[in-house]
């Protein structure tokens, strides 16, 4: 790029502001149409694309919790299917035990799955690097057990699992349920974006960065340390155990064995596909963990397994920032075009 | 008094396989200080190639050193041309290119071999049994500890494992006066992941052969591996042994077999929160 990119007499400081005020445009003007096109797929789809879309949606807000923490905070988690299973067990029992209605579960939820992941956070302070990867892939691997284990079988329904009513549709409102459960999905996957995104650009996201990048000096800023990175890990925890309870509604069902490893393996590789540290990654993340299994079965039994293993490595190795660190470069080598044609 | 003899018996030859298991997830991370997640998983592989031998009508004692030394190569395939290229990634990379690993393996493994539970024979005599310890229990008891001697002995009196070790403590003076350090880096993941093999194929007659069968005894080995302190392979030993026979005790009387992954948990997470540097190992400083 050369200097004579910058035409006219603005100062880069200038052209930086304005350009930054286009792509502010821009990108809420992509965000809106994404929101359209997101309303219209009930309408277009069948029941079970519906069904499906929900469950991007609900991948996209765990997708978005883990990335907070890995992405942002730098904090690897293995085991936040352990945190969608305990969002998921905990709406079931609310419903299942209590008849509470399914919109009531959702804010219980979030705070218990926030308090929850506050906790194990707490002693996470002492584990870094691998060993918070070892601590969570056993957490991962032992929460079916514990969703099993007799003891709780009164709560859980130990190896059977739940039934969970379907979700009613209000009086008036012309949709099927399916519908119903998809807007419903939309717009909490709206709300903790909005929160995901304002989080992240403010004060707070600012100091989570840092604590990624520079732990001493963050500190030395003035940062509580072990206040952000715990309550990045409860944020976190929040974020999955909310969109396992909408699994739960959507699936009508939970059991021990739907929250094993297999689902938080899936988890990170939503985040690696997406893009690491990106908010919108989180969708092409979803729509990757939600549609590449169904496709790959055709194939063999074992062939989701391997796909997920060959994504893992080959972005690594070839696009380490994911589908939105393409996206990203494309436009630079787009815009870098226009630039130089002008 | 018979019953708690036994459980004790029986974890500490279960505590043999974790030590391997740890000895070899130690060894690898001495040199490279990463953590194998996908060790287990090379192990279960490895396992299937002894299998498959055996089935071929192969002798099981000229398919058990076969298999080691198919695993040796595995190894260090493996670190040449999947890890080499992330050799200075962050943590967070390498983790990722690990679950990566493991996810393949264990794929590939139900791909190949299928998904249901094979026997696997026992390779000791039935003669050697006694009433508190079975043929097979003594048998891993003495293939593991003879692994284990051969290691000690590798590192301590050949010139290799002298070298070896020099690579892992301090690989740029090791590179100045001439070891090659890129290669032995290879080495030592080709000699872990044949000691992997030695638990895998030892754990098989016990928990039968099946592309999951290492998930459990790898979370153990793991607490093995941190209880005996992750930089010191001698503690691998201790480490798998106490693991072992606490599994068994906490099983027997405490929380039943329902809990054994959720006790292998809570031990990681002590053992991180009071003593991260386990019992054996050299707690360590970084400077800022």
């Amino acid at each position: 790029m050369t200097m004579t990119g910058y035409t006219e007499s603005l100062t880069p400081a200038a052209a930086a502001r304005r350009n930054f005020g286009k792509g502010r445009v821009a990108r809420i003007g992509c965000v809106l149409a994404v929101v359209a096109l997101a309303c219209l797929v009930p309408f277009i789809g069948t029941s079970y694309q519906t069904l499906q879309m929900t469950f991007v949606l609900i991948y996209a807000i765990a997708l978005l919790g883990l990335n907070i923490l890995v992405g942002y905070n730098g904090q690897l988690s293995l085991g936040h299917g352990a945190f969608f299973g305990l969002g998921a067990y905990i709406a079931a029992i609310m419903m299942h035990h209590f008849g509470l209605p399914y919109w009531s579960t959702i804010p219980v939820v979030a705070v218990l799955c926030l308090i929850g992941g506050f906790l194990f956070g707490l002693p996470a302070l002492r584990l870094e690097g691998h060993y918070l990867a070892l601590a969570t892939f056993s957490l991962a691997l032992a929460m079916p057990q514990i969703l099993k284990y007799p003891a709780f079988a009164q709560w859980t329904g130990g190896f059977m699992g739940l039934v969970i009513s379907p979700v009613p549709v209000p009086a008036g409102v012309p949709l099927s349920s399916d519908q119903w459960l998809y807007f419903f999905c939309l717009a909490l996957t709206l709300v903790m974006f909005l929160i995901g995104w304002n989080l992240m650009r403010g004060r707070t996201g600012q100091a989570i960065i840092a604590i990624r990048d520079q732990p001493t000096a963050a500190v030395s800023m003035g940062i509580n340390l072990a206040y952000y990175k715990s309550m990045t890990f409860g944020v976190s925890a929040m974020y999955a155990g909310v969109a396992g309870a909408l699994s739960a509604l959507t699936a009508q069902f939970v059991s021990p064995d739907s929250f094993d490893f297999f689902l938080s393996i899936s988890l990170l590789v939503g985040i690696v596909v997406g893009g690491i540290a990106t908010v919108s990654g989180a969708i092409f993340g979803a729509v990757f963990i939600q549609f590449i299994p169904n496709i790959a079965e055709h194939i063999s039994k074992s062939a989701s397994w391997a796909v997920y293993g060959v994504a893992l490595i080959g972005f690594m190795y070839l696009m380490p920032q994911g589908v939105v660190g393409l996206i990203r470069r494309l436009r630079g080598v787009i815009s870098g075009a226009k630039r130089s044609a002008a | 008094m018979d019953a708690l003899l036994f459980q004790i018996t029986s974890g500490i030859t279960t505590g043999f396989i974790y030590a391997s298991l740890a000895l070899a997830l130690v060894m690898i991370f001495q040199s490279t200080n990463h953590i194998n997640f996908a060790q287990g998983e090379m192990a279960m592989f490895s396992t299937y190639i002894a299998f498959t031998l055996v089935q071929a009508g192969v002798p099981f004692w000229i398919a058990f050193p076969t298999t080691l030394l198919g695993a040796f190569v595995m190894g260090f395939v493996i670190e040449r041309f999947v890890l080499r290229p992330f050799a200075d990634a962050p943590v967070l990379t390498i983790v990722i290119v690990f679950i990566g690993l493991l996810v393949i393996f264990n794929s590939i493994a139900g791909w190949i071999f299928g998904y249901e539970m094979q026997p696997f024979p026992s390779p000791f005599p039935h003669s050697w049994g006694t009433r508190l310890v079975s043929a097979h229990q003594l048998g891993i008891a003495v293939v593991t500890l003879s692994v284990l001697a051969a290691v000690y002995l590798f590192f301590r009196f050949t010139s290799l494992g002298l070298a070896m070790r020099a690579a892992a403590q301090n690989p740029v003076s090791s590179r100045l006066v001439g070891i090659r350090v890129g290669l032995l880096l290879a080495v030592g993941w080709g000699l872990a992941a044949a000691i992997g093999a030695v638990a895998g194929i030892m754990a098989a007659p016990i928990v039968f052969l099946e592309p999951n069968m290492m998930a459990g005894i790898m979370i153990y080995a793991f607490a093995a591996a941190l209880l005996g302190g992750i930089n010191n392979p001698a503690g691998a030993v201790p480490g798998g042994i106490i693991v072992g026979v606490l599994e068994n005790l906490a099983g027997a009387y405490v929380v039943g077999t329902e809990l054994k992954l959720t006790t292998a948990l809570v031990m990681i997470l002590l053992v991180l929160l009071i003593r991260p540097a386990g019992l054996f190992g050299r707690t360590l400083r970084t400077r800022v």
